[in-house]
C-alpha cells in the first residue's frame, strides 16, 4: 500500500530545441520532486513544465500507457514516460525526443511520416463477401493467431528504435509491418496478398535486420520482431 | 531558426465538420464519407483519443450466451439512470445496439469468441435478466480493451475511406451567422498546435464528439486533454448545458492515482472487501452484490470509508479482490488492467487485494440532443441548424442520472452513426452560411490576452485547487453547504484565472498556452455542475445530496438545463423527462 506523503528528488535532464529560439538543440537539467511511490517520468515532466518552466513541450494524454502519446528516449531507451517507473531509473533521468522522425520542439516529434508508412500496408478489413446480418464466425484458435498484434497503441516506439529506420527512414519501420500483420493473419480479411506485395517490395520488410531493438522498444509486449519474421515467412512460404 | 510574426488566419469550407476523434466522432466520419465533403478536427491524433481506454465492453442483446433481449436491456438502462432517462431514446440506443455490434464486427473488430466462433459476452454492472432477475451475460467484448478495439477498428475504417484529419487542430469558438429571422451554424475557428495559426472552417454543420470534462475531479479515470473543450465553448455561446449535476463515479480506479480497472473485473467475479475483509455489497445489493450500478457501489465505498472500515494507511480505500480467480483466467479476460495493478501499484494482483476507491469517470450531462443528435437548445425541443453533438459531450439523455456500464461505447457508435447520418441529410439540403471575415477575432485576442498575462498566476496551482475543491465538495456526496462552499471557490479560481501568466510566448506546440485556454472551460463547467446540483434538492442516481437523501418524483423528474447569459450570470430552467414504459419505482437490486 502506498506511503503517500514521502517525495524524492529527480535529476531530470531533457534534451531541448526550440524551433523558434535555438539552432540546435540543448541539455537542459531540471531538480524535481515526484512521489517515492512509483512514480513515472511523465510525473517529472509535469514537475518540470508546472512549476519551473511552461515553456517545455512534450505530448501526453491519458497517462496510463494506452493511447500512445508520450513515446520518448529514456536513459537511452525507448519507452512512454507515464509508464517508465522512476524507481526503476535511478535519481538521474535523462529524455530526449523519439529518433528517426523531424524534430519539431523539445520532446515532439513530426508524426507524419510514421502514419504515412501506416496508411501505406492497408490497415483495415478486406473482404469482399457480403456478411448478411449476423457476425462473421471466427474460432477462438483462428481470433488467437492474430491476437498479440491487435494490442499495438502506434506510439512508434518500436519504429523509432529500428537502427535500420534511423538510416533509411524509406523504411516502412517495425509499426507499420505489425499492423500489416494484424490484418494477414485475421482468418476474416482476404487481402494478404496485397500487403505482402507491398511489405515484398525495397522499403517493406527485407530491410529488417532482425535487431530486436523493437521487441525490448514495445510498451505493450508484443514479440515485434516475431510479427516480422511471420510476415517474412508468409512471403517465402506462400507465394515463393 | 524560424521567426513568427503575427497570427496567420487560414480559411477553410467544407459542407460538415467532425470535432473530435474518438469513438463518436469516427463513427459519424463513417457515415458522411462519401456523401458531404467532411473535415475531421481533433486536437490529438485520433488514436490517442480516451475511447481508447474503455475496457470492459459494449452491451447488446445478442443472446449468444444465453438468452437476452432489448427491451431487457431497455429496462436495465432506465432502471440503472434512476428514471431520468429518455425512455424513447433508450429504446433507439437498445434496439440499435445489436446492428451496431454486428457493424463493428463487419468493420473487423476482433471480438472474443464462443467455442461456436460466435461474438462472446459476458456479465456487467446493472445488466440483468428478465428485469432485475440476475446479472445477464450482455457485454460483448475483446479482452479487456474493448475500447481500444473500437477506436482501432473505427480509425481503420477512416483510412480505408479517406477521411480527412486536421490533426492537433484545437477548437476554440464556433461561428453562428443570421438566417432570415433565425440563427444557424456558420463555422468554426481552430488552433493549429504545431504553427499556432489559426484556422476559420467555414461549414455547413458542425458535429461535436469531443469527449467529457472529467478533469476538473483530483481523482479521475480522464486523460489530461478531457477539459470539456467542446461544450464549453457552446457554453460560453448560449447553448444550454442539460443535467450537469449527474457525473459518474466509477468505483474502481486505482488508489490515489484514478486510473480505471473495469467493472469486467467484477464481471469476470471479483469481490470487493472492507477492512475486514467483508464482502460489503452483500449488504447494500443483495441480489447481484458486487454488479450492482456504479452510483450504488461507489456509494456504498465512501460509506464503508466514512464508517472507518476503509483500508490503507488513510483508510481511504477498499480492497478489490481477483485472487480467488484462477491465474490464467486472469491472464486471458485482464490483461492489460492487471498490468495497471503491477505497475502502478507494485502489486501481483493474482495474490494481493488491490486498493481501489471510486474515481471521477463519465459526465452523463453535456449539450442536449435529440436522437438524430441535432442539439436542442430549449425545454421545447427547438433545434439549433447546423448544430450535432454525439458521445459523451452529449446529452440525449440515454444515461439519465447514472450511466451502466458499457452503454457509453454503446451511445458512441449508435449516435455517432445517426447524428453523422442527420448532418449529411442536413447539408444535402442546405447552402454554405454567408460568413463574415474576422470571427477568429475573439480567439485572436484570447490568445494574445494570454501571452501578454502578467498577474503572475499559475495554472497549475489554479487547477490543482480546482480539482481538489471539486473531489472533497462535488463528487460521491454533496450537500447544500458543500455546494455553496464548492461554488465559491470556483468563482474565486475564475477570477483567478483572468490573471493567469504563462512562460511560453511562442507559435510552437504551446501547451502552456492550450492547457490555460482548456483550464477556463473546465472552470465554467464546473460552476455549470456545481449550481445545477445546488438546485437539485433530491437525491437521484449519481447526484446524493445528504441533506436530501431520497428521490422526489413528484417535484425533481425533470431535466436541468444550465444557460450562460452573455454577462456570464446564470439561468437555470427544467424540461420532462419523455416516455413512461416504465413508472418509477425504488431501486434495489
Amino acid at each position: 500500500m502506498p506511503e503517500a506523503a514521502d517525495m524524492v528528488d529527480v535529476e531530470l535532464r531533457v534534451k531541448r530545441y526550440d524551433p523558434e529560439r535555438d539552432n540546435k538543440p540543448h541539455w537542459q537539467t531540471f531538480h524535481v520532486q515526484v512521489k517515492a511511490f512509483r512514480s513515472v517520468v511523465l510525473d517529472a515532466l509535469h514537475a518540470a513544465k508546472w512549476h519551473h518552466d511552461g515553456t517545455l513541450s512534450f505530448r501526453r494524454s491519458c497517462a496510463h500507457g494506452v493511447c500512445g502519446s508520450d513515446a520518448m528516449v529514456i536513459n537511452g531507451a525507448n519507452d512512454l514516460a507515464c509508464q517508465a517507473l522512476i524507481e526503476d531509473l535511478g535519481p538521474v533521468v535523462t529524455v530526449e525526443a523519439i529518433r528517426g522522425l523531424p524534430l519539431i520542439k523539445d520532446l515532439v516529434v513530426d508524426m507524419e511520416p510514421f502514419f504515412a508508412q501506416y496508411r501505406a500496408v492497408l490497415p483495415y478489413l478486406i473482404n469482399s463477401d457480403e456478411p448478411g446480418y449476423r457476425e462473421r464466425l471466427q474460432s477462438t484458435e483462428e481470433r488467437a493467431r492474430y491476437d498479440d498484434t491487435t494490442k499495438c497503441i502506434l506510439c512508434a516506439a518500436c519504429t523509432t528504435s529500428c537502427p535500420v529506420y534511423w538510416g533509411n527512414t524509406g523504411y516502412v519501420g517495425p509499426a507499420a509491418i505489425v499492423n500489416a500483420h494484424r490484418f494477414v493473419f485475421d482468418s476474416r480479411d482476404e487481402a494478404a496478398e496485397q500487403r505482402l506485395d507491398i511489405l515484398n517490395h525495397r522499403s517493406g520488410v527485407w530491410r529488417c535486420r532482425t535487431a530486436f531493438n523493437c521487441s525490448e522498444a514495445c510498451p505493450r509486449g508484443i514479440k515485434v520482431t516475431q510479427a516480422i519474421e511471420e510476415v517474412k515467412r508468409a512471403i517465402l512460404l506462400d507465394r515463393l | 531558426m524560424r521567426r513568427f510574426e503575427a497570427v496567420n488566419v487560414h480559411h477553410h469550407s467544407y459542407d460538415a465538420v467532425i470535432v473530435g476523434a474518438g469513438g463518436a466522432g469516427l463513427r459519424a466520419a463513417i457515415e458522411t464519407a462519401g456523401k458531404c465533403r467532411t473535415a475531421v478536427i481533433t486536437k490529438l491524433y485520433p488514436t490517442r483519443s480516451h475511447t481508447g481506454a474503455a475496457q470492459g465492453g459494449m452491451c447488446a442483446a445478442l443472446a449468444n450466451v444465453e438468452e437476452d433481449s432489448w427491451e431487457w436491456h431497455l429496462f436495465d438502462t432506465v432502471k440503472g439512470g434512476d428514471y431520468l432517462v429518455d425512455q424513447p431514446a433508450a429504446e433507439v440506443m437498445c434496439r440499435e445496439a445489436i446492428d451496431a455490434v454486428i457493424e463493428l464486427e463487419h468493420f473487423g473488430l476482433p471480438f472474443n469468441r464462443t467455442p461456436e466462433g460466435r461474438i462472446d459476452q459476458r456479465r456487467f454492472g446493472g445488466h440483468t435478466r428478465n428485469h432485475g432477475e440476475a446479472p445477464v451475460m450482455r457485454a460483448c467484448y475483446s479482452a479487456d480493451r474493448t475500447g481500444h478495439m473500437i477506436l482501432q477498428t473505427l480509425f481503420q475504417q477512416c483510412v480505408a475511406r479517406d477521411v480527412n484529419f486536421f490533426n492537433e487542430f484545437q477548437v476554440l469558438d464556433i461561428a453562428f451567422v443570421q438566417d432570415g429571422t433565425s440563427r444557424r451554424v456558420g463555422g468554426v475557428v481552430a488552433y493549429e498546435q504545431a504553427t499556432g495559426d489559426l484556422h476559420v472552417f467555414r461549414s455547413k454543420a458542425v458535429l461535436f464528439a469531443s469527449g467529457g470534462f472529467g478533469k476538473m475531479f483530483r481523482v479521475s479515470s480522464n486523460a489530461h486533454t478531457l477539459t470539456g473543450d467542446g461544450p464549453g465553448l457552446l457554453y460560453r455561446r448560449g447553448i444550454p448545458m442539460q443535467d450537469m449535476e449527474f457525473f459518474q463515479f466509477h468505483p474502481t480506479g486505482i488508489y490515489k492515482l484514478g486510473i480505471l480497472l473495469s467493472e469486467a473485473a467484477r464481471g469476470e467475479g471479483g469481490i470487493l472487501r472492507n477492512r475486514d475483509g467483508e464482502r460489503f455489497m452483500e449488504r447494500y445489493a443483495p441480489t447481484v452484490k458486487d454488479l450492482a450500478p456504479r452510483d450504488m457501489v461507489a456509494r456504498a465505498i465512501q460509506t464503508e470509508i466514512l464508517e472507518g472500515r476503509g483500508v490503507g494507511p488513510d483508510q481511504d480505500a477498499v480492497h478489490l479482490d481477483l485472487s480467488h480467480l484462477p491465474p490464467e483466467f486472469i491472464d486471458a479476460k485482464l490483461p492489460d488492467i492487471t498490468d495497471f495493478v503491477r505497475t502502478y501499484l507494485g502489486l501481483e494482483p493474482k495474490v494481493d487485494p488491490i486498493p481501489i476507491q471510486p474515481t471521477a469517470h463519465y459526465a452523463m450531462g453535456g449539450i442536449p440532443t435529440n436522437v438524430d443528435g441535432e442539439v436542442v437548445v430549449d425545454a421545447g425541443g427547438t433545434v439549433m441548424p447546423g448544430l450535432y453533438a454525439a458521445g459523451e459531450c452529449a446529452c440525449v439523455s440515454v444515461h439519465g442520472a447514472n450511466r451502466l456500464g458499457t452503454n457509453s461505447l454503446l451511445d458512441i457508435v449508435v449516435f455517432g452513426k445517426r447524428g453523422g447520418r442527420a448532418m449529411a441529410g442536413f447539408v444535402a439540403s442546405s447552402d454554405l452560411p454567408d460568413l463574415a471575415g474576422g470571427v477568429e477575432g475573439d480567439v485572436r485576442s484570447r490568445i494574445e490576452r494570454m501571452k501578454a498575462g502578467s498577474g503572475g498566476e499559475s495554472v497549475a496551482d489554479i487547477r490543482d485547487t480546482l480539482q481538489n475543491e471539486m473531489m472533497d465538495k462535488a463528487s460521491v456526496f454533496r450537500s447544500a453547504d458543500s455546494l455553496r462552499s464548492a461554488l465559491a471557490d470556483v468563482q474565486e479560481l475564475r477570477q483567478r484565472w483572468d490573471r493567469v501568466s504563462i512562460d511560453d510566448k511562442g507559435e510552437t506546440f504551446n501547451y502552456d498556452l492550450t492547457e490555460a485556454l482548456e483550464l477556463g472551460y473546465l472552470l465554467d463547467l464546473a460552476e455549470a455542475l456545481v449550481v445545477s446540483a445546488a438546485a437539485r434538492t433530491e437525491s437521484r442516481g449519481a447526484h446524493m445530496r445528504v441533506d436530501h437523501p431520497g428521490r422526489d418524483d413528484a417535484n425533481w423528474m425533470k431535466h436541468t438545463l444550465v444557460t450562460r447569459a452573455a454577462d456570464a450570470t446564470l439561468a437555470l430552467s427544467y424540461k420532462p423527462v419523455l416516455g413512461d414504459r416504465y413508472e418509477p419505482m425504488e431501486r434495489k437490486y
